[in-house]
């Protein structure tokens, strides 16, 4: 197990340009969205780290942007990361990570259909909650359904 | 004492001394006919309300309670329901065997009734090979079964139908086996015969630890040939939703339910037939006393009493057993059953040669 | 399309099941593709109760968005709202009063106690045995009253709020659920001699359905499912949240990882759930039940992870916040989304009857999974 201190240490060491967000409970890290496969790839297999369990995967709509939040853990060391990527908002895409960890076909297939964020080399990139014919992604901001969505 | 011997031999003698041969023959076979569809019908009722009695006994609840007394006129409503609810055709289905398939089962059914003994001369048609007709028969019904299965043009359906097809196809050889090794100790196919052999105690106390063997063999393969549970692949609610019958309704539908409890009702006939005497009552050897107060039952209150006690052992081990799976079910036969019932008819027929039975 | 279906060979075929379909407990619908009567592939498509209750809760302030999400997970709707209230409480940093968490845990404890012995009757129902679903509606009948006196519903219980619990226990609760844990204890043998020593059964689940620890890691398992390959990963264990910490009781790992071992892991857990039960009951201490909270709730700008251990694996709930009364966005990770997205894995190359097997140890409850 690495505390938060640690953990920033060893992946500042791996990759420098990582910026880092205070006050979580865990360690967040901002990269970019071209590093993420790599990043993802020494995440998981690099000893030590090991962080081979995705276990959330999701997506905030920031209005000026996208911000793809994975939660990582290590089912061996027991220590957890969120590594978090903005996306340009107009036309959201980043690299799957579903070949590193294999819930994220579903985890992407969700965030794609409620958030539109296109995964470069996803599988099987289709909607998965919602109709096929449906219009619009139901969790970004500007998403407006005036007959069905509750407003208080 | 009350006997069906009686009626039946006024009726014939008054017939006789009334009509010419030819004409008495004719009505005596619509009598015949009307009497078989009268007992399905009656059976169907009693054997649904049992079996939904049973089920609930078995699942502490009350089960049927509302309908007549103590709901038993519960199954009657669901019939006139099922006589009054529309009998859909799929669109893709081939109309004629769709059609046809459930009246097959139930034929079916229907002739295997012929040669069993509901009590002393009682008998519809006492032909000399008797199990033989009914192996024979009762293999037909997988005729309607796959009929059904390919005509809906549903894909549970057709594997419901296949499930069938393999099922009834090999537990047929250990039911055959099983009843042969009672054969080989009467040494007559015919069902008379055998009942009156066991006059001095039924073959599954005669017998040894083969005829035992050979009932619970019996017993198992029965289960699968009716297509009941543990054995129920063939409609497998979880997997296929109902099988070979999931498109059909109303009183289609209705013939396929009432064809499964006759079935069951003419394999537990059979199985008490063959190893608990039929309508014989219980005797043991020279207890001349014993026999004879035994004797004061009717013979029918025995025939019915063995085969509903059967029923209830089938019906326990549905509502007690999961469903095994089609490979495992095939296993079950091939590599197990039916080398023990060869090596248990070669027994049997050792014993029968050596005289070693009572 | 046909490639797409999996269809590689002749004589291949696709059939659907569900969304209607006794089997899939819910409105869940596998896209099925068979040779015979062995499976090719098996592709979930779901969403048939999807209601957005992410996009509900952006709009519903930090007291009322936990009543949404009882209807998630509607077997173990305690441990939603406890995963919530205790995400709330994270973010407000509110310690909740020592009697409040032992009820808290105590009502938890009793939920995975319900929601094993529904899963138990409807997985030999699966099998194609009825009986049982009777038994284990017996006894879940019992918990349902326990929680009725006490929280005034029996499934969508809405019990847990920020702070604490809603009210106080019922003055018959401590002697119910005793009463309850002496019934139950006896009525497990009941259960092992009627399904879990029964040949029939025992074919059925051993080697079907195999995920190793690897894949189970891989695709997100978390809960029995994991734990029957022998993965390490109860939240109570390894995360302790209210009281756990202080308790005995094992986490229980079969290292076998076919359905059998998972249905061994939630008997088990049924065992070890009765001895938390008899840790806590007797030593449920005064005081107050409910931290004092405000009257509106405003949670400071961040981000809040919580987690805690439903009956079906891992619940995670994710809220950013903004500092205004409402969460900016909310993700609840599922247990059940995780589980079932192994299932191809697990059932490709078995019979159709095994999938059911498999489908059933996975205890899918599908509006948690569509949320």
């Amino acid at each position: 197990m690495m505390t938060n201190e640690e953990l920033k240490n060893k992946i500042s060491e791996m990759l420098p340009s990582a910026t880092y967000e205070e006050g979580g409970e865990w360690l967040n890290i901002f990269i970019a969205p071209e590093e993420l496969l790599s990043f993802a790839e020494r995440l998981r297999y690099t000893k030590g780290l090991d962080f081979d369990s995705l276990f959330c995967l999701t997506c905030v709509d920031w209005k000026t942007n996208f911000t793809m939040v994975y939660h990582l853990t290590s089912t061996i060391h027991f220590h957890n990361i969120v590594v978090k990527v903005k996306l340009d908002h107009n036309n959201p895409a980043i690299e799957t990570v579903c070949n590193i960890w294999r819930t994220a076909e579903f985890l992407e297939r969700e965030v794609y259909d409620l958030f539109g964020v296109q995964f470069l080399n996803h599988p099987d990139l289709r909607r998965l909650l919602l109709t096929d014919d449906w219009v619009g992604y139901p969790l970004r901001k500007d998403y407006d359904d005036p007959i069905n969505m509750i407003k208080l | 004492m009350f006997s069906f011997h009686g009626i039946t031999s006024s009726v014939q003698t008054w017939l006789n001394n009334t009509f010419n041969p030819t004409i008495t023959v004719m009505i005596e076979s619509v009598i015949v006919i009307l009497l078989a569809i009268a007992l399905f019908a009656a059976l169907g009722l009693v054997l649904v309300i049992m079996e939904r009695r049973v089920a609930a006994f078995m699942q502490i609840r009350l089960g049927p309670n509302r309908v007549g007394p103590w709901g038993l006129l519960q199954s009657t409503a669901d019939t006139l329901k099922l006589i009054m609810k529309e009998g859909l055709t799929p669109d893709g289905a081939d109309k004629f065997l769709f059609n046809l398939a459930p009246f097959i089962v139930m034929i079916v059914a229907m002739l295997i009734l012929a040669p069993i003994g509901f009590a002393k001369d009682f008998q519809i048609w006492d032909i000399n090979i008797g199990v033989l007709y009914l192996s024979a028969i009762s293999s037909i019904s997988v005729i309607g079964i796959l009929m059904a299965g390919w005509a809906s043009n549903n894909k549970y359906s057709l594997m419901g139908a296949m499930r069938s097809g393999a099922q009834i196809v090999s537990y047929e050889l250990s039911a055959g086996l099983s009843v042969l090794s009672i054969v080989v100790l009467t040494g007559s196919l015919k069902l008379s015969d055998i009942v009156a052999s066991q006059e001095n105690g039924w073959w599954i106390f005669k017998g040894h630890i083969p005829a035992i063997i050979a009932f619970v063999i019996f017993i198992i393969a029965a289960t699968a040939e009716t297509n009941r549970a543990p054995f129920d692949l063939a409609e497998a609610e979880s997997e296929l939703t109902a099988g070979f019958h999931t498109e059909y309704s109303g009183m289609k539908f209705a013939l396929f339910f009432l064809a499964e409890y006759i079935n069951i009702f003419i394999v537990c006939a059979i199985g008490a037939t063959l190893f608990f005497g039929g309508w014989m009552p219980f005797h043991v050897g020279s207890w001349e006393g014993f026999n004879h107060i035994m004797d004061y039952i009717p013979s029918s209150v025995w025939f019915f009493g063995k085969t509903f006690f059967l029923i209830f052992v089938i019906m326990w081990f549905r509502w007690t057993f999961p469903r095994l799976r089609i490979d495992q079910l095939l296993n079950l036969e091939w590599k197990y059953l039916l080398p023990i019932s060869m090596f248990n008819l070669l027994l049997m027929t050792i014993i029968a040669i050596m005289g070693w039975h009572f | 399309m046909v490639e797409e279906l999996g269809i590689t060979a002749e004589g291949d075929q696709v059939i659907n099941i569900g969304p209607q379909h006794p089997a899939t407990h819910g409105v869940l619908n596998l896209v099925v593709t068979l040779n015979g009567e062995t499976i090719k592939k098996v592709e979930p498509h779901l969403g048939f109760i999807h209601r957005s209750i992410e996009k509900m809760c952006e709009s519903l302030s930090y007291r009322q968005f936990i009543y949404v999400t009882s209807r998630m997970d509607y077997l173990s709707s305690h441990i939603n709202n406890h995963a919530c209230a205790l995400c709330v409480e994270k973010g407000l940093q509110i310690e909740v009063p020592q009697r409040g968490q032992v009820i808290r845990v105590l009502m938890d404890e009793l939920t995975r106690i319900a929601s094993h012995l529904l899963w138990w009757g409807a997985q030999a129902m699966d099998l194609g045995a009825f009986t049982p679903y009777f038994y284990a509606f017996r006894e879940r009948e019992t918990i349902t009253t326990i929680m009725e006196e006490t929280c005034g519903a029996r499934l969508t219980m809405n019990y847990m709020v920020p702070g604490g619990v809603m009210v106080d226990l019922h003055p018959s609760f401590q002697q119910k659920v005793k009463e309850f844990i002496t019934l139950i204890k006896s009525k497990i043998d009941e259960y092992d001699e009627l399904v879990t020593g029964n040949i029939i059964f025992q074919n059925r689940m051993k080697g079907v359905g195999y995920l190793t620890a690897a894949d189970a890691v891989s695709y997100g398992c978390t809960g029995p499912t994991a734990r029957g390959s022998g993965v390490h990963c109860d939240v109570r264990k390894i995360y302790p949240y209210e009281v756990y910490g202080k308790l005995h009781f094992d986490e229980v790992l079969e290292t076998e990882g076919d359905s059998f071992a998972r249905y061994l892991v939630r008997m088990k857990e049924i065992k070890q759930s009765i001895s938390i039960i008899d840790q806590l009951i007797d030593n449920i201490p005064d005081g107050d039940f409910q931290a004092k909270t405000k009257a509106v709730l405003k949670l400071p700008k961040g981000e809040f992870y919580q987690r805690v251990e439903t009956a079906r694996g891992e619940l995670g709930v994710y809220i950013v916040s903004e500092g205004g009364t409402t969460p900016y966005r909310i993700k609840f990770r599922s247990p059940g989304f995780s589980n079932l997205s192994a299932l191809d894995h697990m059932a490709k190359g078995g019979k159709l009857g095994d999938l059911v097997a498999t489908m059933g140890t996975l205890d899918l409850v599908i509006p948690d999974i569509d949320r």
